[in-house]
């Protein structure tokens, strides 16, 4: 189902899901970094962030790299290639909890 | 069908939770604390994601022989999830391979075509995921991406007929009314084999132990494909297309796969490559309900290990218990018979006539004579979890 989410509607309803999604899982803190607020800002656009803690045993910088380009070309995400770099770089510094 | 504005107060509602119970627990793998949050008509669940909301059933819920409506786990890929108007619902039934295109209301579904009940277990592809070692990526499920419950609905078999299939059709694809944020992430679709589809145990249910279905459950109708994973029984139905070719979709071609022959289990031959292949049944697999390691059993006390044992529909055959490392096995005994595609509970008194620790293995066979095996199959996407479970209890 998608048609009814086109133009206009798609935008109302994207701000809405931002702004609920702020409301109600502000119990989520990412770990302070530079690029944190990039990474949160997209990555919530479609998800909570707390897949980014859940996975982050899972995860080294290669599984970082490997998940963002997941998310950019299977998923669609609206990520510039310096801005991947960016949450890369937060994601591997902050959230790499592989052994 | 919803509104635009169902669809928008749902963007928000999908995500306007229930309030948050705040618990640690330790898991049996000590992978760390789980927190309980309750989505609006749902109890306390543990909370694998806010969004899409990933919620998994509590050991204690997986006591009953059926789980509550309640307590059913939540599982989805997309954020937009509609509150649908069932007066307004429309599930469209066509597609190549269909002769005679159809346009089905709830009434129509209910009032049209003969009702059936199953009872049949619906358990996510990544149950367990999160014990999988070496761990691997993905919502990080522990036992209760699962429940058993009586679906009532609608063979699809006889809503198929109606629509005229073709002879030359091959798959038949579902499309739910859950929704992607962005316009460039793949819709959530499934396909299975025709065979499958106008197999008697392919329901369209609408309701679930008796009730509606729960709104996160996938009101007003969902597909259940019994003995299936969970992945094909798509929520919200609004569309059903039964195609000549096999479907092209991301969530078929790209995802929910596993590595070609490494699985018993039904083939999906069409979606078939030499590397991977969709997965399909659920594979023999038992829970022990009852006790979790770390238990405290009373030196001399009647104890008795409980809980249950499924498969994709074979049913199951034997329950085995072992309390001297794997070396010698002890038949449980089983419960009520609720069906092939439910599970079986099972019950063993354990010996505490010596205190220390009390190592409990179970495992369960099926009919068709499938074992739960020792090691782990590794899949890098954690799928099909079924290894002997090993609980240590002390006695004292």
């Amino acid at each position: 189902m998608r048609g009814a989410l086109a133009g206009a509607a798609f935008a109302v309803a994207l701000a809405l899901v931002c702004v609920a999604a702020l409301a109600d899982e502000d119990s989520i803190r990412l770990r302070d970094g530079s690029g944190r607020d990039l990474t949160a800002a997209r990555c919530a656009i479609c998800h909570s962030v707390d897949y980014i803690p859940a996975n982050a045993p899972v995860m080294n910088r290669s599984g970082w790299q490997k998940a963002i380009q997941k998310m950019r070309d299977k998923f669609g995400a609206p990520i510039t290639d310096e801005e991947a770099q960016q949450i890369l770089d937060y994601l591997a510094g902050s959230y790499a909890g592989k052994p | 069908m919803p509104t635009r504005r169902d669809l928008l107060l749902a963007a928000g509602g999908g995500v306007l939770l229930g309030s948050a119970t705040r618990r640690a627990l330790a898991d049996d793998t000590g992978a760390g604390a789980e927190e309980l949050g309750a989505l609006p008509g749902k109890k306390p669940l543990i909370r694998r994601a806010w969004r899409p909301p990933n919620y998994e059933t509590p050991l204690a819920d997986l006591v009953p022989a059926f789980t509550a409506n309640d307590a059913f786990f939540v599982r989805y890929h997309l954020s937009v999830i509609p509150q649908i108007d069932v007066d307004t619902w429309r599930l469209k039934v066509g597609g190549v391979g269909a002769q005679k295109p159809l346009v089905l209301t709830l009434q129509d579904l209910k009032h049209d075509f003969k009702r059936v009940t199953l009872a049949a277990v619906n358990q996510c592809s990544g149950n367990r995921r999160g014990l999988f070692s070496p761990r691997v990526p993905g919502v990080q499920w522990g036992n209760g991406a699962m429940g058993n419950a009586e679906w009532s609905g609608v063979r699809l078999r006889e809503v198929l007929e109606r629509a005229g299939v073709a002879a030359a059709a091959v798959e038949v694809v579902f499309n739910g009314a859950d929704a992607p944020v962005l316009p460039s992430t793949p819709d959530f679709l499934k396909s299975i084999p025709i065979e499958r589809a106008l197999d008697e145990n392919t329901l369209i249910a609408f309701e679930m132990n008796g009730h509606p279905l729960p709104h996160w459950n996938g009101a007003p109708a969902r597909l259940v494909v019994a003995g299936w994973t969970g992945t094909y029984w798509v929520k919200h139905l609004t569309e059903i297309r039964v195609d000549t070719a096999p479907f092209d979709g991301f969530w078929v071609k790209g995802a929910y796969r596993i590595p070609t022959g490494a699985f018993p289990g039904a083939r999906f031959k069409t979606q078939e490559t030499p590397e991977t292949t969709p997965i399909t049944e659920i594979l023999v697999n038992s829970l022990i309900t009852s006790h979790v390691s770390g238990a405290q059993l009373k030196h001399g006390g009647r104890v008795e290990l409980a809980g249950k044992a499924w498969d994709g529909g074979a049913g199951i055959a034997a329950v085995e218990i072992s309390t001297d490392g794997r070396q010698s096995w002890q038949p449980a005994e089983l419960g009520r018979d609720l069906g092939r595609f439910a599970w079986r509970e099972f019950r063993h008194r354990l010996d505490t006539s010596r205190p220390g620790a009390l190592v409990v293995a179970v495992r369960a066979r099926s009919r068709d004579g499938a074992m739960q095996p020792e090691k782990l199959t590794p899949n890098p996407a954690g799928y099909h979890h079924n290894i002997v479970q090993t609980v240590t209890l002390e006695v004292g």
